[in-house]
């Protein structure tokens, strides 16, 4: 306060007013609850087979045999090697790609013309992008036909392992295309609160080259903001199995490949190998995103000495050009891959090195249509069950929030990124068997809870931005008018946040239709989608067929954006302003 | 207006001291009498607005309070905001850009009588101050003037005891300015409401006519 105010006495005693209390409580105990709980009851449920004990099979003494099992399995050291490279290779390119681009190209047209691009790649899951990837760059695929005969000069496909490299950088290329539009959302929502515009124009007026203006006064805080969704992606990227199917090695496979082969093996006794694995692979996560501090320091350390120095690095050309180009190579494959899919999906006879089919057939559709209604009507009925569920829960969670004037803390934001720091076969194949033990396993509640597990922290991240946007004064005006708070909730907060809401509901539908590993495990089974249909197809499927299926899979999430989009518009047709966004 | 004038008493702030982290925002102990306007000036930080904010009941909890709002006699510092039938008018019409205009009014209007009395009600209210026919507007189509001017019937329809008023006039151009302080004084004057106006333009406290009360701070918030 000012100096006028100084001269005021301070009072000794003050009566606080109450903070009201609610019974919303309920909804931030739940979400809490169903992401916590999952995670610590899954790595307990891995932690005792890995130590021996399993009592279906009358394993009762705790030893450490199923380690020294693990420790033996033939090719373990190359799969665990696999999987810390692919993590740390994964982040370090995306982060080199996205943080090159914003810091070269931030605030032009070629930024903007990505930005609006971003919404359509991040929409395409992981698995459709890995077998579009995989049907470019294959040696019969579209890349080497433009190539064939000339000037490569092979009439036949080279007999060249592409696909299924041993070193996986198939698969990383693979996870690398995917994460950097991810990688790229989050920056471009930290971007406006680290006042990035302003200390851009600061560092440049001073004399530094666009890079380096950014990398010496946006870069720190930006970083700092992308932590935990960096983490993610070493957590996700190490433990990966769907795009591990399609592009990866197999002899031997990365870790996660091989839990889940020992998970399904027929010899149950392999069951303690798989949970020491599950463990390992817990355990790999967390020493990736320790090697990756340590490389934080590092770079801090030299950025430092280079910012004391006083250089101005202006002459950056090279640099922008480069991140244009990745940026570019990286989108691009994404989209030429789903075309790709979408020309063999309408394929007749399509002959080495041809780059077009020599007739355009629909018998692949028909048939796909014709096998694929079960799987496509258990991806919907479970993608709408549980971002449904995701959005009533952050909507009460948010709505608990604002009735009784708290605020989030840095630990709810930790247990939200709870479930996306820990690997998913991590503790998934543990909370399987005590679902199993339970006899809840290939339960549909059971599948859409683990999907919701993944699913909420989108569903939340996307609802809290326009949810604390909104003007405060809106609900002031509605109480002061005499309605209740529920009534503000249902009748201006609600209708006013439907556009937000609808694309809140189609992130977390499309994050739902790409889980994998959680519909396998969980649904025993039973609850085959469109996306686990699609990656069995991967060994040595049919290729029209994966084709097919694959766009199938990478359209749900894009006809749920496209409602999403639609609908509000259509509610308030006759409201320019919430046609606008407003 | 078409209702007839309410029988209001005196609002009153009685022994009013708001403090924030020990430190004594504001002291205010007055009694608004039915029909006057209490005009509270300040630059920003002053701790105007908390006033109002105390008043209307949507103080935040990090502040700490002595003191009483009575309206009419009645102590109604405990009560929930909408139980105390205090208008709310800020800076910005707020207009909720879901509803039409007269979907903003009904919402304001208390409920009691029929559907056809109650959008009969909204559409005189409209004619009174020359907006007849608008009720099926979209109120992103509207002039500044022609929201400000909903934003006041929206309050006045819920039949408040008392007018906030957090410098309303603020956003409107010059021309406007005058025509709707006129309005807002002579509605609340008609009425006989004791108004609360927080504000930093001269020109509204000389409009209002009543007592003002200067709060002094500089602007570190």
């Amino acid at each position: 306060m000012g100096a006028a105010l100084q001269s005021w006495p301070i009072i000794p005693t003050q009566q606080k007013l109450e903070r009201p209390r609610s019974r919303l409580i309920a909804f931030p105990i739940a979400v809490l609850a169903l992401l916590v709980l999952p995670v610590v009851a899954g790595l307990l449920g891995a932690a005792l087979p890995a130590f021996g004990y399993l009592p279906v099979l009358g394993l009762e003494d705790f030893s450490l045999e199923p380690f020294v099992a693990l420790v033996g399995a033939p090719g373990i050291g190359v799969s665990l090697a696999l999987s810390l490279c692919a993590g740390l290779c994964t982040t370090t390119l995306a982060f080199l790609v996205v943080m090159g681009f914003v810091a070269a190209w931030h605030g032009t047209r070629v930024f903007r013309v990505f930005r609006r691009l971003i919404a359509p790649l991040l929409s395409v899951p992981h698995a459709a992008a890995a077998f579009g990837l995989a049907f470019l760059i294959a040696p019969s695929g579209l890349l080497m036909r433009a190539l064939s005969p000339w000037p490569s000069g092979f009439a036949r496909p080279p007999d060249w392992l592409i696909v299924h490299d041993p070193a996986g950088l198939a698969m990383t290329a693979g996870l690398v295309v995917k994460e950097i539009p991810f990688l790229f959302l989050m920056a471009l929502a930290a971007l406006p609160q680290v006042e990035a515009e302003p200390r851009l124009n600061m560092a440049r007026a001073l004399g530094y080259g666009r890079v380096a203006a950014f990398l010496f006064s946006v870069l720190p805080p930006l970083y700092a903001q992308l932590r935990l969704p960096i983490f993610a992606i070493i957590a996700y990227a190490c433990s990966v199995v769907d795009v591990a199917l399609i592009l990866g090695p197999t002899t031997p496979a990365p870790l996660a490949v091989r839990i889940l082969e020992w998970q399904a093996d027929p010899d149950l006794s392999l069951r303690s190998l798989a949970a020491a694995g599950a463990l390992a692979q817990f355990a790999l996560a967390s020493f990736a995103i320790c090697l990756w501090l340590a490389l934080e320091w590092l770079v801090a350390r030299i950025g430092a000495k280079l910012m004391a120095s006083g250089h101005r690095f202006r002459r950056d050309g090279l640099v922008r050009h480069l991140a244009g180009a990745t940026m570019s190579l990286a989108a691009g494959l994404v989209l030429a891959g789903l075309a790709t899919l979408a020309l063999w999906s309408i394929a007749g006879f399509w002959a080495f090195p041809d780059i077009w089919p020599n007739a355009l057939t629909f018998d692949t559709w028909r048939s796909v249509i014709a096998t694929l209604g079960g799987p496509l009507d258990n991806a919907l009925l479970i993608a709408g069950l549980s971002s449904v569920l995701a959005v009533v829960l952050a909507l009460g969670a948010l709505e608990y929030e604002t009735r009784t004037g708290g605020t989030t803390t840095t630990r709810a934001l930790v247990a939200l990124y709870l479930p996306l720091l820990v690997p998913q076969i991590a503790f998934l194949f543990g909370l399987d068997m005590l679902l199993v033990s339970l006899r809840l396993d290939g339960w549909l509640l059971a599948v859409v809870l683990a999907h919701l597990v993944f699913v909420f922290p989108y569903v939340l991240l996307s609802l809290s931005q326009p949810w604390h946007a909104l003007d405060p004064r809106y609900a002031l005006i509605a109480r002061s008018l005499g309605r209740s708070a529920d009534a503000v909730f249902w009748r201006i907060r609600l209708p006013m946040l439907s556009r937000a809401i609808a694309t809140a509901t189609a992130l977390g539908f499309a994050v739902s239709i790409s889980l994998y590993l959680p519909t396998l495990l969980i649904g025993a089974g039973r609850w085959p989608t469109v996306t686990t249909e699609a990656v069995a197809l991967s060994s040595g499927g049919d290729r029209r067929i994966t084709a097919a299926t694959a766009l199938v899979q990478a359209f749900l999430p894009f006809l749920g954006f496209g409602l999403a989009a639609m609908l509000p518009a259509l509610l308030f047709r006759r409201r320019a302003a919430m046609r606008a966004g407003g | 207006m078409t209702s007839a004038p309410e029988a209001t008493d005196a609002l009153t702030l009685s022994q009013v001291r708001i403090s924030l982290a020990g430190r004594l925002l504001l002291s205010v102990d007055k009694t608004i009498r039915p029909g006057e306007v209490l005009t509270v000036m300040g630059p920003s930080g002053s701790g105007k607005s908390t006033l109002l904010a105390f008043a209307a009941g949507f103080l935040d909890p990090i502040f700490a309070v002595e003191g009483r709002v009575l309206l009419a006699g009645e102590d109604v510092t405990r009560r929930p905001a909408e139980a105390r039938q205090m208008g709310l008018l800020f800076q910005d019409p707020l207009l909720f850009p879901h509803l039409s205009v007269a979907g903003n009014l009904l919402f304001g209007l208390r409920p009691g009588s029929s559907r056809e009395a109650r959008q009969d009600t909204v559409s005189a209210a409209l004619a009174e101050v020359g907006l007849e026919g608008m009720e099926g507007r979209d109120p992103a189509t509207l002039s500044g003037g022609q929201r400000a001017r909903i934003a006041l019937l929206r309050t006045l329809l819920s039949r408040p005891r008392a007018l906030l008023l957090d410098e309303p006039f603020s956003k409107l151009d010059v021309a406007l300015r005058d025509q709707m302080r006129r309005l807002v004084f002579d509605e609340a004057g008609k009425r006989n409401l004791p108004v609360l106006l927080v504000t930093h333009d001269r020109q509204d406290a000389e409009a209002a006519g009543g007592p003002v009360i200067e709060l002094g701070g500089t602007s570190d918030e």
